[in-house]
């Protein structure tokens, strides 16, 4: 990979706003789960509060996943990585820049009081209240041409870098999906056929947008932590071209064995199935490189959480390949081993790659040491054990759900056989929110230390 | 080969839309041909529960939607519709019933496309969890009466339920207002077209 290290090229204070932004939708992400799973245990702490009510509080728990800590931390990485990927600058900074970043504050906060004020839409991912919708797909429009235009201007000259085939295609996409999901079944596609298309929206949220951005920050971050080049460029090439391909293809997987037509759910099951493949490629190549650097590991915290980020991306696409099958799909449709998976991809791979990158870049951009080396590692492991803990526990409540359905057991006997596991689920939520109040510490007391002179921002 | 315009146009265009044909565009095209039911022939058939509304909550009813008609009727399905959005209740509960896992026992008959080509279904209700069981096929199985003690306190009906209480479908007197009321109104809906036996009632609760 080429980084021309041209200096001056990237604007620290854009880098560092949307890394505050996205700690701070972060923390409130965390606290609405913590919310909701109060709900499950019968100990909901606000009932009769129509603001607070349960079910708009989890609208606000994954929309601010997506929307405010996602998008933000993934805003951040692009702000670094592609003007020092191409070494030209984003579009345009003073304007732009911050008006984009205004703006995506704005919508997130008008989305969260959309939410809690009763005015969702009902579309999975797409809770976003209508009148936010239009400001949204100006926002990703902005974005489309901030990012894509240095990276069309140093492509005039050479080959582009794996980083950028994900940046670009996954910035043309978004807008497209976006309008898709939001528009076509709200207002036009009624019933079975807005179900199959809400479904290919909900999967294109994932596969489209959070995943290709996530993996070109991806190949961006870890080379340069490693300071080696990613191991085989016919395989990222694979990788790419497999995702890119199958990705838009799955939609239907969110509703099998529904009314949709069958040849809609087999092309999705066969499509997902593949796409496992085109995954494996992709992590092969990253542990190849990782390869004779097991000691970075022990040395970079930010890689740590990027490499479990990916063995994390490699675990859910497994577990895909298995639930994905239409045996599977029996017993744990609509149980909480879909939710396990989910918090295992938004939060085990995408969250975990996004607290990677702010670890690394928060010290250059402030210029300063980590405060707390110790307590950056109680942060990495009670988040990371909380996390995969929750996973399992979920899955194990996905099994009892739904082999208790499948039974015919009484409703009410999935309920109360799951609670204990909804206990642990709230336990392992306090553990990852506590492990972010350390993180959220050590990183505001790095910001608040005395600047030392030879520390100034720099590139490095 | 790493070009800009082969990501912009192959990955970019060609193979979002070349997806999103087989997964989205095909369904709709296969489906066309069911027609889609407006608000007002749905509500053609004013269902007894909805007079029977009238009858217990004679005040409320009044003020909030006057006589019972096919005019009341569509109305209290709107707003039944969007308080079943504004809640999310559709987080908790699905609204389609598979051919497997013996959900044809627990619920009824298996979810058919026709049933939901209708401006109720639009955006489409279906559902990807279900914490409570699934609704398409409610209609009946429960009294007006069960409904309103249900949205109140969820756990006073069914102990230990998860359910979150509505207290906002309600007025200062504790009887339903017009939220209550219409979300009453569209439980008792949700799959009256499809009535039959229930199997197993009792082993629902
Ligand atoms: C936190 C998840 C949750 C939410 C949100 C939720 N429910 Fe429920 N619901 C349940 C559970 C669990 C049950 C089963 C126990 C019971 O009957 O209370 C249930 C049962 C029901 C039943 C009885 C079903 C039957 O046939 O016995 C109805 C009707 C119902 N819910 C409607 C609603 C409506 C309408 C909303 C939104 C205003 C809603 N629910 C929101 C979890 C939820
Ligand atoms: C304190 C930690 C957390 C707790 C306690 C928590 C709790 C919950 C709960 C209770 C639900 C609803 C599950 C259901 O419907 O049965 C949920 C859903 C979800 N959460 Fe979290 N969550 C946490 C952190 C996160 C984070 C950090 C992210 C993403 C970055 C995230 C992403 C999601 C997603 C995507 C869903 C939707 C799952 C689905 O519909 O299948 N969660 N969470």
């Amino acid at each position: 990979m080429v980084t021309r290290g041209k200096k001056g090229v990237v604007s620290f204070s854009l880098v560092y706003a949307h890394l505050v932004s996205a700690l701070v939708f972060l923390g409130i992400v965390l606290l609405a789960g913590l919310l909701y799973s109060l709900q499950f245990l019968g100990k909901y702490p606000f009932p009769g509060v129509e603001f607070l009510s349960p079910g708009r509080v989890r609208m606000l728990h994954t929309n601010g996943a997506v929307y405010g800590f996602i998008t933000n931390g993934y805003v951040a990485g692009l702000y670094w990585a592609v003007p020092r990927l191409t070494g030209y600058k984003v579009l345009n900074e003073k304007y732009l820049g911050w008006f984009m970043f205004w703006a995506l504050q704005a919508a997130v906060l008008a989305t969260a009081v959309g939410l809690l004020g009763g005015y969702a839409q009902a579309i999975e991912w797409g809770e976003t209240p209508i009148f936010v919708d239009p400001f949204v797909l100006v926002y990703l429009l902005l974005a489309l041409f901030q990012f894509t235009v240095p990276i069309y201007q140093y492509g005039k000259e050479r080959p582009l870098y794996a980083s950028s085939w994900y940046i670009i295609s996954g910035l043309i996409w978004i807008p497209m999906v976006y309008i898709m999901g939001n528009y076509i079944p709200q207002f036009f596609i009624p019933g079975v056929a807005g179900a199959a298309i809400t479904g290919t929206w909900i999967h294109d949220a994932v596969g489209l947008y959070v995943t290709p951005l996530g993996w070109g920050l991806m190949y961006f971050f870890v080379p340069v932590i490693l300071k080696k080049p990613i191991w085989s460029h016919g395989l990222s090439l694979l990788g790419f071209w497999g995702l890119a391909f199958f990705y838009p293809m799955q939609g239907v997987h969110h509703y099998l064995w529904s009314p949709i037509p069958m040849y809609a759910q087999y092309a999705a099951v066969f499509s997902t199935l593949v796409l496992e493949l085109a995954v494996v490629t992709v992590i092969i190549n990253f542990f190849m490189t990782m390869r004779g650097n097991g000691d970075a590991l022990k040395k970079s915290v930010p890689l740590r959480w990027m490499m479990i980020g990916i063995v994390n991306y490699g675990i859910t696409c497994l577990q895909c390949s298995i639930q994905v099958l239409l045996t599977t799909q029996k017993a744990i449709h609509f149980t909480d081993w879909v939710v396990g998976h989910a918090h295992l991809i938004m939060f085990g791979t995408f969250g975990f790659w996004i607290l990677g990158i702010l670890s690394y870049l928060w010290p250059k951009v402030t210029g300063r040491r980590l405060y707390s080396s110790s307590l950056d590692e109680w942060a990495f492991w009670l988040i990371m054990i909380g996390m995969e803990t929750m996973w399992v526990d979920l899955l194990a409540g996905g099994l009892v759900q739904g082999f208790t359905w499948w039974g015919l057991n009484p409703w009410m006997d999935s309920v109360r056989f799951s609670a204990p596991l909804w206990f642990v689920r709230t336990v392992t939520g306090i553990m990852i929110f506590v492990g972010f109040i350390l993180y959220l510490y050590n990183f505001y007391m790095t910001a608040k230390k005395e600047n030392i002179p030879s520390a100034q921002p720099q590139e490095a | 080969m790493e070009r800009f315009s082969t990501f912009a146009l192959i990955s970019g265009l060609f193979f979002f839309f070349f997806g999103t044909f087989w997964q989205a565009v095909a369904p709709s095209l296969s489906l066309r041909n069911i027609p889609v039911k407006s608000i007002e022939e749905l509500a053609d058939n004013v269902l007894p529960e909805f007079y029977k509304l009238a009858d217990d909550y004679p005040v409320e009813f009044k003020r909030y939607f006057g006589e019972p008609s096919k005019a009341s009727f569509a109305e209290a399905l709107n707003v039944g519709k969007a308080q079943y959005i504004a809640e999310a209740c559709w987080h908790c509960h699905s609204q389609y019933i598979r051919p497997v896992s013996n959900e044809e026992l627990r619920f009824g008959k298996v979810s058919y496309p026709s049933e939901y080509a209708n401006v109720m279904q639009l955006p489409q209700l279906l559902g990807t969890r279900r914490v409570g069981p699934d609704l398409i096929r409610e209609a009946g199985r429960h009294s007006n009466d069960w409904h309103v003690a249900h949205f109140k306190n969820p756990p006073n009906v069914v102990p230990d339920s998860v359910m979150p209480s509505y207290a906002w479908f309600f007025d200062k007197n504790g009887r339903p207002n017009k939220k209550g009321l219409a979300i009453v109104a569209y439980m008792q809906w949700l799959g009256s077209w499809a009535q039959e036996p229930v199997y197993q009632l009792d082993a629902r609760k």
